[in-house]
């Protein structure tokens, strides 16, 4: 089980307040991401939820169970940090080891826990090793492992995967992924990148200055973005905003439209534009468009090969169903 | 491109570096060589280098004249006992103002440091007046006391310096796998300062062996170190440089043959978190 609630939590640093009051309610067996810009208060929450920080007023609650006061390792949670965090001095199996030798748990049992951990994560060859003796991937699967053994209510990451280099980080993306839909616990992971966020969750939190800007799933934080925060933050390349007299036809203070959203046509399209750059990926091509009296710049993300190129003057053609209304606050119009 | 230095360069430098070494080195190695020699070959001019029949006559009436198993004895006791004493102490201190630092804790390492600029003899004579308080002149319990406190803020800076190297994130991991305080410190801190303990538990064995103030002032017989040993040969009945030079060879040999076989520790130690 794990189940985590807060209520009310808040948090300050002396006279900073880093997280006014918040609510959430997290459900068990739930994969939920917390994603925000850098110093959103992300980790933070989850240090928080961890118990590693105290909070400064408010309740949380593990399976209905106030855990506020709770110190860390008795609060049933596993951590995995973004520098993995594990112990230099000893082998992988001493680390993996640690959490069940801490508890004074039974050798026999320590050593069943260890094997199958390290069975699932690949890890049997390399138990009397040392961290340093490993990669950045294979470190970052002790850590999970020295999680895994406890058998935790609810596994928190930070920023897991920021040390990987790109193609190792969609790798463990994978893994991770895998690992929630075997073992169905709670799982919540701290990100500041979008992809990870949509990839993996089931549900997403988008913080900003410590304030939740929205809950939900990633589609629906796709298509329905409640402000214009959370529609520039989801969504890679980021979603166009248009202001002024465009943005009033829609009678609207700002509109907002995805790149993949856009066709291009060398004519016949409501817009024009002239290419600045293209970005020939061969699944899709990339354009950003200058002089389209509309924005600075215009992101369009054309499917397969598109064979326009700097310089080339085209139009662009909205789908209309999928233009998103924002009002002067920036929160969208339904 | 590797800096490409001459064969020629390379002798003189060389040449030079041993010279500087030898320099430095000499008083130490003349003061060897003479506690070999007899008294008369000792004060002769002009000196004897290395030719002069060699005796370990100073050795045998150093032995006999006064027990130097005593004030080895001492000295390993008050050496070892400060610094284990001190260590003890420091762990803890340096821990929670390398993890858990409040506004004040670099004042504090400042203030701790500043009483190191205090010239000692200033506090002499309180000390000594406590001394006598307390029955603790010329007791081992007393001088350990002392030389643990006057060496207390370089432990403590040195051990605070390693900790900060230490990821605060591998402590965090210990408490989120359930270590307490005592086994967060135990199993996960001190295994990974080990370098950093062993050269500031060396440098301090060697500071506390080495120093003369305050074993001279607070001990007369009973737990007089080495160094008593040492200047209780340079006697108002004149100087007697071989037995002088025996007595300081005698000494310095433990400390020196310490320092010989500990110097990659020690040389790490000193230069550790330099280079990642």
């Amino acid at each position: 089980m794990g189940q985590i609630t807060l209520e009310k939590v808040t948090k300050s640093f002396g006279e900073l307040e880093v997280i006014p009051p918040l609510d959430l309610n997290i459900e068990d067996g739930e994969f939920t991401v917390f994603v925000g810009p850098s110093g959103c208060g992300k980790s933070t929450l989850l240090r928080l939820i961890s118990g590693l920080e105290d909070i400064s007023s408010g309740t949380i609650r593990i399976d209905g169970q106030d855990a506020t006061e709770i110190p860390p390792a008795k609060r049933g949670l596993a951590m995995v940090f973004q520098s993995y965090a594990l112990y230099p001095h000893m082998s992988v199996r001493k680390n993996i080891a640690f959490p069940l030798r801490m508890a004074k748990m039974d050798k026999a049992e320590q050593e069943r826990r260890i094997e199958q951990a390290a069975a699932a994560l690949n890890l049997t060859d390399y138990l009397d090793r040392r961290p340093g003796q490993l990669s950045g991937g294979q470190r970052q699967r002790v850590a999970i492992g020295r999680a895994i053994v406890r058998e935790p209510a609810a596994f928190l990451f930070d920023e897991p995967l920021s040390n990987l280099d790109a193609a190792l980080r969609v790798g463990m993306r994978l893994e991770i992924s895998e690992l929630h839909e075997r073992l169905k616990t709670t799982m919540i992971y701290v990100t500041h990148d979008q992809v990870e966020a949509m990839t993996m969750a089931d549900k997403i939190v988008v913080l900003r200055a410590g304030h939740i800007e929205q809950v939900g799933s990633p589609l629906e934080l796709y298509r329905e973005p409640c402000n214009l925060f959370v529609a520039g933050f989801i969504g890679s390349p980021k979603m166009n905003f248009i202001e002024g007299e465009e943005a009033a036809k829609h009678s609207a203070h700002t509109i907002g439209i995805r790149p993949e959203h856009i066709e291009v046509a060398a004519e016949g399209g409501a817009w024009a534009g002239t290419v600045g750059v293209a970005e020939h990926l061969g699944s899709d091509t990339f354009f950003h468009i200058h002089k389209t009296g509309l924005a600075e710049t215009m992101t369009v993300r054309a499917p397969g090969e598109v064979s326009f190129k700097h310089g080339d003057r085209i139009t662009l053609n909205p789908r209309s169903d999928q233009i998103l209304r924002f009002d002067e606050q920036g929160l969208r119009i339904a | 491109m590797a800096r490409t230095v001459t064969t020629q360069r390379k002798t003189i430098n060389t040449i030079a570096a041993w010279s500087v070494g030898l320099l430095i080195f000499f008083p130490i190695l003349w003061t060897i060589l003479t506690s070999f020699k007899t008294e008369a070959t000792a004060i002769a001019d002009p000196p004897v280098f290395l030719f002069f029949d060699w005796t370990l006559e100073n050795y045998a009436v150093v032995q006999e004249r006064s027990d130097y198993m005593r004030f080895l004895w001492n000295s390993v006791i008050i050496a070892g006992g400060s610094t284990l004493l001190g260590i003890l102490i420091a762990v803890p201190a340096a821990w929670s103002m390398a993890f858990v630092p409040s506004r004040r804790t670099k004042d504090i390492l400042l203030w701790m440091l500043s009483t190191k600029m205090l010239p000692a003899v200033g506090v002499l004579y309180p000390i000594y007046l406590i001394f006598i308080e307390l029955g603790l002149l010329d007791t081992r319990i007393g001088l350990t006391l002392v030389l643990m406190l006057i060496n207390l803020p370089i432990i403590v800076w040195m051990l605070y310096t390693y900790f900060k190297e230490i990821p605060g994130e591998i402590l965090e991991a210990a408490r989120m796998d359930g270590a307490t305080l005592k086994e967060e410190i135990l199993y996960v801190l001190t295994p990974m300062a080990v370098p950093g303990i062993a050269s500031t538990v060396l440098l301090n064995v060697i500071l506390a062996w080495n120093e003369a103030f305050w074993t001279l002032n607070l001990t007369a017989a009973k737990a007089a170190p080495l160094t008593a040993f040492i200047a209780s040969y340079s006697s108002p009945e004149g100087l007697f440089y071989a037995k002088l030079s025996a007595a300081s060879t005698m000494a310095i040999a433990p400390i020196l043959i310490l320092g010989w076989f500990s110097q990659k520790q020690l040389v790490r130690g000193l230069t550790f978190g330099a280079v990642k």
